[in-house]
Order: structure tokens, then sequence, then C-alpha cells
């Protein structure tokens, strides 16, 4: 291919752009931790109130203080539940599933971002190391009632006790 | 010359660039109700429309569904044709082309303004819309397959007649976006045809929306390069010479566009990172793919800006930058595309972002996506449909371009405002905002202070890119009824430097070793994700009108 000196120095250096771009990908997943969600199982959505852990939505302690599971439903046009309070410095894992058409689950302020479709589970982990308040958003169009579904997280201060 | 050769095609051609246009037209009006209900303001109860969602479907659909498609339809059969001095192989096919179009698009339409199929121009199942709706996108997808086979068909004549020579560089792009194309769409034919129709139908009752996602979405990222290569046909070919430069090099071109045709159909996973039933491994080969588009566009930057340098410096440009201030900025044509070119830079920054595997997660979803594509779609293609306009209408209908001004607001208007506009969008989105979403009653609107300024930005700045719209309707509206001088306009076709016998004939002549190259990437990138998926697919879902 007959090509001029700058533009083979311009398609080198493109080159080398790209591969230290995707070695820096690669490095914040598996060394950062900084994953993207991955199946985590499927679900009728016909069936949520008789499946396991979904029959029971809500925050379960895991390690007291430390680490919590959120067992939760999204469907048109709540998150269910619609309130969750964790002390700060604890570390969450939701475990989501849909019981009607597609809805997105985001959390302000955090690195949270999953796709909640029926018939799959979704999971995210998070750390809330602040007290605060965070929202979570449905950022998928799910009908007409979309710009009112969110949840509400409190991240209450540590308690002394749990130190 | 051939003039009377074409006629029959132009006819129609004409016909479907009116049809084209005309969805713009109503797309970028809902365009402007959604940027400003970011400010409160409703004008959809004054227009009869039940929602802010029917009014984003009608702008999703139109914009990139049927403007795209019928453009594209109109401009690359026009470009063969000149290019290979030929009229198009199939007779009546572009009369075919343009009423499956046109039947598509009305049955399309009239299911969505009846309110029964407020889907979105994604229309991800279980959201139900109407059979005729399905029916009526699927008839302008076929519409543009009629279009690759008359191409191909052309092409293939043109060959039969010139044994041994490589394609005209033109008539080469449009039949290398025409064959991405036909691969890439595909993935939605089979969404739409197996799993959505007989689904929307009542024949079936139940479907798998993460196997509907990962069908839309095989078509669904490529389809963007649809898109753009008609305005890199332009860029490459045509802005050249309407600058007074030259094309560096003609095989390097043809790379390029190999390098499109083999890399953007593959990679379609990096719009489901946050999907919970694709598995990490499968996204990250997808990201490392997606990365690879880069190059191809890097390329195109920079061989794009070296031929503008020959034309600025011909005109006299001094220094560094100089020769930038040189180009042509009082000619419309020019200007819409370099403004068009500079936009694209910015949103394929984001748009890096976007494919950044992880970093994604930041911005899924949010405002920052329409923050991206507005810049990439919306004003990089967009804005250079408009500046081919300045030449192709004069040269289809014989008349002196009218408001030649008013052509200029248009370009300067569209990307200050869209400049507006995605700054607001993309801070908005980095502050957790969703996209397509009813923001004027949005329950937790009032939580969020640090989404006043993005809002106003967005409505202000689409304000502008709307009155930039109108501004080019105008000019094509007084060209047609008001332009009173004749004027004789041909397709520009820029010289290039380097000619096509110097490149290896495997670039310059073989796109079918591609073609197959092409086919087995997307088998190798689909179906062993497919074959696994497939065991424990998820027929679960019943179709919903929650609208
Ligand atoms: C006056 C010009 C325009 C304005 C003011 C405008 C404004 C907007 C706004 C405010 C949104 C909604 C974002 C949301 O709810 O998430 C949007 C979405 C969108 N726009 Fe535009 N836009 C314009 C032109 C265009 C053009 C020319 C195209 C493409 C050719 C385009 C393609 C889209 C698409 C594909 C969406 C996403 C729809 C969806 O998410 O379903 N827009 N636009
Ligand atoms: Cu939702
Ligand atoms: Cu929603």
């Amino acid at each position: 291919m007959p090509i001029e000196r700058s533009e083979r120095l311009f398609i080198n250096l493109s080159i080398l752009m790209l591969v230290i771009f995707f070695i820096a990908v690669l490095v914040s997943a598996f060394i950062g931790g900084l994953q993207v969600p991955a199946p985590a199982g499927t679900i009728d959505p016909a069936a949520i109130n008789q499946t396991a852990p979904f029959d029971n939505p809500g925050v379960r302690e895991l390690v007291p203080g430390k680490r919590y599971e959120v067992v939760m439903i999204a469907q048109t046009w709540a998150f269910i539940p619609g309130e969750i309070r964790v002390p700060a410095g604890s570390e969450v894992t939701f475990r989501i599933t849909s019981r009607d058409v597609i809805h997105g689950f985001e959390i302000t302020g955090k690195n949270a971002n999953v796709m909640l479709i029926p018939g799959q589970i979704s999971l995210v982990k998070v750390k809330f190391d602040k007290p605060g308040e965070h929202y979570i958003i449905c950022h998928e169009y799910c009908g007409i009632g979309h710009q009112t579904m969110y949840a509400k997280i409190i991240v209450e201060p540590a308690p002394q006790a749990a130190k | 010359m051939h003039q009377r050769e074409f006629a029959r095609d132009d006819t129609y051609i004409k016909w479907q660039l009116g049809l084209g246009f005309a969805a713009l037209f109503l797309g970028i009006l809902m365009g402007l109700f959604q940027g400003l209900d970011r400010m409160g303001i409703d004008l959809y109860k004054y227009v009869g429309l039940k929602s802010y969602y029917q009014g984003l479907t009608i702008h999703g659909v139109l914009n990139v569904l049927v403007f795209t498609t019928a453009f594209n339809g109109a401009f690359l059969p026009y470009v063969t044709m000149r290019s290979l001095k030929r009229p198009m192989a199939i007779k009546g096919g572009s009369a075919i082309a343009f009423f499956l179009m046109l039947v598509g698009v009305l049955l399309a339409a009239w299911k969505i303004l009846d309110n029964s199929s407020t889907v979105l121009f994604t229309f991800y199942p279980p959201l139900q819309g109407h059979p005729l709706f399905y029916l009526g996108l699927v008839l302008v997808v076929v519409s543009s397959w009629v279009t690759f086979l008359n191409i191909l068909l052309t092409t293939r004549a043109w060959k039969q007649d010139h044994p041994g020579e490589p394609l005209p560089l033109q008539a080469f792009i449009s039949l290398v976006t025409y064959i991405m194309w036909f691969i890439a769409s595909l993935g939605v034919a089979i969404e739409v045809l197996v799993l959505i129709l007989p689904w929307s139908l009542g024949i079936v009752e139940k479907t798998d929306p993460q196997l509907a996602r990962t069908f839309f979405w095989l078509t669904g990222h490529p389809i963007v390069y649809f898109w753009l290569l008609p305005a890199y046909l332009s860029w490459y070919t045509m802005l050249p010479k309407q600058v007074g430069g030259k094309i560096l090099s003609d095989p390097l071109v043809r790379l390029v566009f190999i390098l499109f045709l083999l890399l953007s159909t593959p990679v379609g996973f990096h719009h489901q990172y946050t999907d919970p039933g694709v598995p990490a491994g499968w996204k990250a080969m997808h990201a490392l793919l997606t990365f690879s588009v880069f190059f191809p566009s890097m390329i195109t930057a920079y061989s794009v800006v070296a031929s503008l340098e020959i034309g600025g410096r011909k005109a006299g440009g001094k220094g560094l930058f100089g020769w930038i201030w040189k180009l042509p900025w009082g000619d419309p044509v020019v200007t819409t595309q370099l403004l068009a070119g500079l936009g694209f830079f910015l949103g394929g920054v984001s748009g890096l972002i976007n494919a950044s595997y992880n970093i994604n997660m930041v911005v899924h979803n949010t405002a920052f996506v329409p923050g991206h594509f507005h810049l990439t779609i919306g004003t990089a293609v967009t804005l250079t449909a408009m500046g081919i306009m300045y030449w192709l209408l004069p040269a289809l209908t014989g008349k002196k371009l009218w408001g030649r001004g008013l052509a200029l607001a248009n370009a300067w208007l569209w990307f200050l405002g869209v400049l507006i506009f995605s700054r607001g969008q993309m801070a908005g989105g980095l502050e957790g905002m969703p996209r397509r979403t009813w923001m004027a009653t949005a329950t937790y609107l009032q939580f969020m202070e640090t989404w006043d300024i993005p809002n106003k930005m967005t409505a202000v700045g689409g304000a502008l890119m709307f009155l930039g719209g109108m501004a080019f309707f105008a000019v094509m509206v007084g060209t047609l009824f008001f332009s009173r001088e004749r004027a004789k306009v041909e397709m520009p076709t820029a010289e290039a430097i380097i000619g096509p016998e110097k490149g290896s004939p495997l670039f310059t002549k073989r796109l079918d070793v591609w073609t197959v190259v092409a086919i087995v990437l997307v088998l190798i990138a689909y179906v062993p994700y497919l074959v696994n998926y497939l065991g424990d697919a998820a027929f679960v879902a019943t179709g919903q009108r929650v609208w």
C-alpha cells in the first residue's frame, strides 16, 4: 500500500493509542476490580412471588454493618422496596429482576448500572462509604410512568457498636 | 452527459429525498418539543400527541430509521450512476425502492400516531406495538435491500464492460456501504420476522427480551456506520474537490472502507455491557473490536484533514493553521461539512467513553448518550446531508441554490446549538440524568439541583439546532419554488494523488473476499454466544402496552 511518511507515522500512533486504551480498560477491570454485570440466573416473571429470594424482597444483613443484600423487584413503575437504609461503610449486593417490561437500574453518584430484563436476574455490588442519600433511577423507557420510577437509598452514619 | 438515461432513476431519487427530508422535518420538530420539555414547556397537548414518549417515538423512528435510510437510498444510487456513467441496472428498481419505503413509512406513522405503538425506535419487547408498525419498518428495510441489489448489479454490469479495472472510488464506497448494511440488517430482520411479528400477531404468546436485544444490537451498532459512511464518502471524495484539494491516496481510502466493512458488524455487544444475560468475556471481546473501529476513523481524520490542507495552502494559507481560514467558508456546501466534521471529532471522543467496557457503567442509558449521538448522527451525518443537498438539489433540478445566507446560518446555528445541547446532555448524564425520560413530570427532578443547568442547556441548544434546521428547509423550499436562475451542477469528484493502480489488487478489487471475511467475523462474534444462550433461553415475557 503506497502511504506517505507522515501518514504512516499517524497510523502507527493510532495503533499505539488503541493498545494503550485497551490495556487501561483491562487493568481497571481485572486489577482494579471494576467489573461489568454478568449472568446471575434466570427466572419466570410470572412466578416471581413464589421464587426465592424474590418472594420476600427487602434488605438482608449478611455481616452486620459490613455486608448487605438487597432483593429487589422492578415493575411498572416502582422498585420494591422503594426505600433502603444501610450504614456507611457497607457493601451492598443488589439482586434484582423485572416483573413485566425492561427497566433500568442506576444509582446516582455511583458506578452502578444494569439493565433489568424480564427472565433475567441482575446483580450489582456497590460500596457506600459516606453517609448521605442516593437515588436508584429507572433509566430504560418502561411506559407512560417511566419518569416516576425511582427508589431512595439512605446511607446512615455507621453505628459505633458495629465498629 | 447521460442526463436522459438517468432521468428514470432520478425521478424516484428525488421523491425518496423528499420523503427522507419530510421525515427529518417532523423529526426535528419533535426534537424541539423534547428540548423544551426540559424547561417545563409542554407543546404536545397542542398538537394532539398523548405523551412525550409518543413524540419521542416519532423523533427516533423518523430521524434515524426513515431519514437516514431514505437519504442513503437516494444519494448512493445517484453517486453510483454518475461515477459509473450508467443508469441503475434494474429497470424500475428505484421506483420499487421508493414505493416500498413510502408504504412502510405510512404504515409505521399511522400506528405511531394512533398511539398503539409508543415503543420508541428500539421497540424492545415485551413492549408490544401494533403488528403494522413492525411491518412498516420491515418494508423500510426491504426497500434498502432493493437498493443494495440494484447497486450490486449496476457495479457488476460495469465490471463486465471494464474487465480488470478497479471500480471508480465513489461507486466502490457506495457498494461497500450497502454490503455492510445488508450483513448488518440481518440481525434486526431475524428479530422482527422470527421473534416479534409472530408474537405481536398473537401466534406465539411469550418472547425472550434478552435474545431480542441481542439481535437488535447486532444491527444496532453497524447501523450507525450505515448512517455515517455516506458522510465519509462526501468528506473523502467530494469535499477535497469543493475546497480545491486532492485525495491523498485512493487505495488507502479503499482500505479504510474495507476496515469498516470488517469491523463495524461484529461489535454489537458493546451496547449490552450492562445486560444481565451476556457473559463478561463476550463483552470484553466486543470491547476490543469496538476500539479497533476507532482505527479507520483515525485514518479518516488524518486523510480528510490533509486533503483539506492541500486546498487551503493552494489558496495561499501559511503557517501551521493559516490554511484553515483560507478554506471557502463562504460556501455553505463546505461550511456545513467542515462543522459537521468538527462535531464528529467531539462525538468520536465521547464515543470512546461509551465504548469503554467498564467506564460505560457511569454513562450507560443516561443523557450522556444522546449528548454523544447528537454530535455524531445528529450533526456529523445530518449536517453533512444538508450540505450535500446544497449541491445535489441544484444538480437534480437545474435551479441555482436560493438563500445562500440562510444556508450559512443553517450550518452555524446547528453547530452552535449542538455544542450547547450536547454539553448539557453530557453534563446531566454524568450526574445520573436518565435518557428517554419525560423530564418535566419526573418525580425525582425536585431532588436533583445538579440537573438544572444541563436541562436548560439542552433546551436552549436544542432550540438553536431547530432554528438551524428551519433555515435549511427554507433554503430547500426557496430553491424549489423561488429560484429563477438556472445552474448546471455536476457531482463533485476529487482527484487522487496516488491512484488505485498503485494499491494491491487485494484491496482495490477483491470486495468478494472481504465480504466473506466480514460474514465469518460476524459468525465468530455471535454464533458461540447464541448457541450457548439458546441452551437456556427465557421465553417468558408476555406483551405489554403500558403507555
Ligand atoms: C433540532 C434538532 C434536534 C433536537 C432539538 C433534538 C433533541 C433531542 C432530545 C431532547 C432527545 C431526547 C433525549 C431523551 O429523552 O433521552 C432526543 C433524542 C434522540 N434524537 Fe434528537 N434532536 C434533534 C435532532 C436529531 C437528529 C437530526 C437526529 C438523527 C438524525 C436525532 C436523533 C435522536 C435519537 C435517535 C434520539 C433517541 C430517541 C430514543 O432514545 O428513543 N435527533 N433528541
Ligand atoms: Cu422502569
Ligand atoms: Cu423506566
